[in-house]
């Protein structure tokens, strides 16, 4: 990678094509984000490698003046793996969708999650098919009444923090595309994060599913509905984090401080560096009476696959000295004709 | 009493080693067909086993063969029928009835031919050679199982593993029938048993009983010589294909100066590729094993991207779900090596068996215009050089290579001149470095003219950033297009890339006799059965001749040229024709006589000589 005194401007990771999104769509934000993040972390832009499936958000690699591969339907984590596997150098992402990511490619995602290559997956969750023009997704509620869904849907939809953590992901974070400035942080925290990190960001589809996350993100309930996770911070919301979160039993439950005897030391600290992952799930799950989780909220270092495989390489030449064909040939069984 | 001994001496002779899946039996078959080559045998081998991994003791379906040809002139198939055969146990004698010739010897193990044994074996009465109609086989029994632990009560093992020692028992039986010095055979159980020197010693012990056992009831039976012959100086090996297919692509990319990347998911009969190159970490060999087929392929080809020479191996299902990742690979146009290890289909068909029924998938199997070359291997040692060439035309012409081999030649092995790297092709890669047109800025999709090849620019490349994918590219300025001329102009574009490989491979040879009466056309892994079906021919005294096909696609120029010089063709295939119906659509006028098998089995030389005699005839 390039070393760290060339600065670059977000800019420099903007290709010269015409970004195609509907006006209106979440995905412009994350995308300014996502090349504010690159230049803060300073990686080249041609040793960045952004990998896409298909759909909507799949487009991306288009608008980044980087290496990138537009691939197909679901395959992008696989792709992703074998681009990241081979070249431990380059700074791989994988942007996928809700149904790219959860459906057709549910079996790449959890084993790239399981294995802790190092890819930085941006799951651009909008809990609807866009580009199909209009189909409930893995993520859509029970009932979503969609075109594909006349009667509402009549299956539970995945929680991508959940299938993360169950899948044994190290890094999860949730962002939402209205919030610029957070949505870049976490995007930074994930390039530099060692191992499979997964950023969903819930973003808006102004066409087919407008408003699917209004109750989450407008201005008038972001600061009652969510709460933005930080490591070694109190977990505090409200306009004027009057609210926390406290453990009671083996239930969360929010409060407001000054009420029913609760006080800021009952206020739990987030740890997003802790191994065991119970309370970043249980985080993670808030919804309905509680605020939506945002921010990272599991960031923990483990052995990463990219690694490890290259290490082992090293291990057996360190004990072998065996570099070509001809000279392993040689060494087995083998007869010679005068 | 050795003198009274019938000797008698032969060009070539079949013996098959058979038992249940846990006798060792294919440990047996190796040692042979190994000592038999440095004795200057030429050598073919087969194994064939069951697809149960371990069926229950002693019954039909768990049935273990391991058949050698060994012969003093050229080999190349593991032979029809044998001239021996060594059956452990009752089940294996009834299995192996069909391919027995009428006066073979048959060596068993009369401790496991008991009333319970043949009960296992379904066999009805106490004699089970009167039951089989073997009238006229001749029987070396031997109680091997008695002697063997008998032999081995000094080494102190339990029970279990002493009977363990009964295949080295049979063979060193095998070795006193063809006078085979039993020097290698210790040497190789010495290495092969380094760790344990003690199995090693018992192992050697009972090979050493069994020649022994052979030597003193000689007078009963002939035994058979066959004399070694000159082979080409050097160092040799005894390969099979699945090896040989890895070490050809450990080759290409050492000459090529590319990092070897292998993404694979487990299937029979490919798995040994995978196997072998994942213990090449040594080489700097890369392998995945991917969670599934598709995975497979796409991490090969997130592998290409980044900068590897790319291979994914897999068998007939598995090249069904890579078919829309190879049409990726296509439109992208980067270089991957797809192995194919054909076995018996459709659907989960014989995963054990071989056949030659890929070909209409690998060819066309994928939606939209997407060409792609096809190379098939003939033999297990050719596939060596059809690995090479595969990665060889994969990275210079940045296109996707199905490779075609089948079960019959990936386990299969036979003797294999150490190859000289030197002397093989060089690979060069087209990397962007080349590109060189000064009045256009480059283009990911800019192409070398004469060859229409793209320029290869890797991940870390300053000033070749660029992006891929599975959307049809502007020819021009490679943004995404769906203008219909440029469609046109695209598809052209990668059929006229492919067409034009043909420029770079060798043309089509045609062995035999130069006027000769009937044609044989074949390809792939038949080579060897057809090749000895000409011989046989011309030793009745008629015309023939072979021409055997190692490209598919592009086809070798001269191929209309070779196909419309003889009066009579005939396509043989492992299919219902796959390659006929391909060559007609390439050559026009040509309506070949065809000899269609789809049995799972290798072609049987006897029957290929009969059918060819017919039209010859005809």
């Amino acid at each position: 990678m390039a070393t760290e005194e060339i600065k670059f401007q977000p800019k420099d990771y903007k290709s010269d094509q015409y970004v195609r999104w509907c006006p209106g769509c979440g995905d412009h934000a994350v995308l300014n984000c996502l090349h504010k993040a690159m230049a803060e972390v300073g990686v080249a832009p041609h040793d960045m490698a952004v990998i896409s499936g298909i759909g909507c958000s799949s487009r991306l690699p288009y608008y980044m003046n980087t290496y990138g591969f537009h691939t197909i339907h679901g395959r992008g984590a696989a792709i992703a793996t074998g681009v990241k596997t081979a070249r431990p150098d380059l700074s791989v992402w994988l942007i996928t969708g809700d149904g790219d990511c959860l459906a057709i490619g549910g079996n790449h995602f959890i084993h790239a999650v399981r294995r802790n290559i190092d890819l930085n997956i941006v799951l651009f969750n909008n809990k609807i098919y866009g580009l199909t023009k209009g189909q409930y997704s893995p993520t859509s509620d029970r009932g979503f009444v969609s075109k594909s869904s006349p009667y509402g849907t009549v299956e539970d939809p995945f929680i991508p923090a959940e299938l993360t953590l169950g899948s044994r992901g190290n890094f999860f974070a949730r962002a939402i595309d209205v919030d610029l400035k957070n949505t870049t942080e976490i995007l930074t925290a994930s390039a530099r994060h060692k191992g499979a990190s997964v950023t969903e960001v819930l973003v808006n589809c102004v066409i087919f599913n407008d408003g699917i996350h209004k109750k989450i993100v407008d201005k008038e309930f972001r600061a009652d509905k969510t709460i933005f996770l930080r490591h070694g911070e109190k977990m505090l919301f409200g306009k004027n984090n009057e609210k926390g979160i406290v453990l009671e039993g083996l239930k969360l439950k929010a409060v407001t401080i000054g009420e029913d005897g609760y006080t800021l030391d009952d206020i739990l600290v987030h740890d997003a560096h802790e191994k065991d992952n119970t309370l970043h799930m249980m985080l993670a799950m808030m919804g309905e009476d509680m605020p939506v989780a945002l921010g990272i909220i599991r960031d923990v270092e483990g052995v990463t696959y990219d690694e490890a495989v290259h290490q082992q390489i090293e291990e057996v030449q360190a004990k072998n000295p065996t570099r070509k064909l001809k000279d392993l040939l040689m060494q087995g069984e083998i007869w010679e004709v005068k | 009493m050795a003198e009274q001994t019938k000797v008698t001496t032969l060009e070539k002779v079949v013996i098959r080693f058979s038992g249940d899946s846990g006798d060792g039996m294919q440990l047996t078959g190796t040692i042979f067909s190994n000592l038999s080559a440095i004795f200057g045998n030429e050598i073919s081998t087969f194994p064939d086993y069951p697809a149960e991994v371990r069926a229950p003791q002693g019954t039909l379906s768990g049935v273990s063969g391991f058949q050698v040809h060994l012969g003093s002139r050229k080999i190349f198939t593991p032979g029809d029928k044998a001239d021996v055969l060594v059956a452990m146990n009752p089940a294996a004698l009834k299995v192996n009835v069909k391919h027995l010739k009428p006066n073979a010897i048959v060596v068993i193990d009369t401790d496991s031919f008991q009333k319970s044994d043949l009960d296992k074996a379904l066999f009805t009465t106490d004699d089970p050679f009167k039951e089989l109609g073997l009238g006229s086989v001749q029987v070396v029994a031997a109680p091997i199982s008695s002697m063997v632990k008998d032999g081995l009560t000094e080494f102190g093992l339990d029970n279990k593993s002493a009977l363990r020692c009964k295949n080295m028992f049979a063979l060193g039986l095998v070795c006193w029938l063809f006078e085979r010095p039993l020097e290698e055979a210790m040497h190789m159980l010495q290495n092969k048993f380094a760790k344990k020197p003690a199995i090693a010693q018992a192992n050697i012990k009972a090979l050493t009983d069994g020649y022994n056992y052979g030597n003193n009831i000689h007078a009963s039976v002939s035994t058979y010589r066959i004399e070694s012959k000159k082979a080409e100086p050097g160092y040799y090996t005894d390969v099979n294909g699945n090896k040989a297919t890895s070490y050809g692509l450990i080759a290409a990319a050492e000459k090529a100066g590319l990092q070897l990347f292998l993404g694979s998911y487990p299937i029979t009969p490919a798995t040994d590729i995978l196997h072998e190159l994942s213990k090449r970490k040594d080489l700097g060999v890369i392998t995945v094993q991917a969670e599934d087929e598709i995975a497979g392929i796409c991490t090969s080809i997130g592998a290409s991207f980044a900068g590897c020479l790319a291979a994914t191996s897999t068998s007939g299902p598995g090249l069904a779900l890579k078919s829309e990742a190879i049409g990726l690979a296509v439109i992208a146009e980067l270089p991957l090596v797809i192995i194919d290890v054909q076995r018996g289909g459709p659907s989960t068909g014989m995963p054990t068996k071989s056949e030659q029924t890929d070909l209409m998938q690998a060819l066309y199997g994928r939606n939209g215009e997407s060409p792609l070359v096809v190379i098939a291997a003939s033999t297990p040692t050719d596939c060596f050089d059809a690995a090479y060439w595969a990665g060889k035309l994969s990275v210079e012409h940045m296109t996707p290579v199905i490779l075609l081999t089948d079960a019959f030649i990936a386990n299969g092995s036979s003797a294999w001149k150490l190859p000289d790297l030197d002397k093989y092709p060089e690979i060069v890669p087209n990397y962007v470095s080349n590109y060189q047109d000064t009045e256009k800025v480059w283009k990911a999709y800019r192409r070398d003219k004469e060859s229409l090849v793209r320029y290869w620019a890797i991940p870390g490349t300053e000033g070749f950033t660029h992006r891929l994918g599975g959307l049809e590219k502007d020819y021009e300025t490679s943004a995404i297009s769906t203008d219909p001329v440029n469609h046109q102009k695209m598809v052209s574009t990668r059929q006229a890339k492919i067409d034009k490989i043909a420029d770079y491979i060798p043309e089509l040879e045609v062995i035999g006799d130069k006027d000769a009466d009937l044609l044989i056309v074949g390809w792939g892994g038949t080579y060897g059965h057809l090749y000895e079906a000409m011989e046989t021919m011309q030793e009745q005294g008629k015309k023939v001749a072979l021409a055997h096909f190692k490209f598919i696609n592009p086809l070798p120029k001269n191929t209309a040229e070779v196909l419309g010089k003889y009066k009579k063709v005939v396509v043989a295939e492992q299919n219902n024709g796959q390659f006929a119906n391909y060559l007609r659509g390439k050559v026009s006028g040509f309506n070949p006589y065809r000899f269609n098998r789809v049995k799972g089995q290798p072609f049987v030389v006897a029957r290929l000589v009969e059918e060819f005699t017919k039209i010859m005839e005809a």
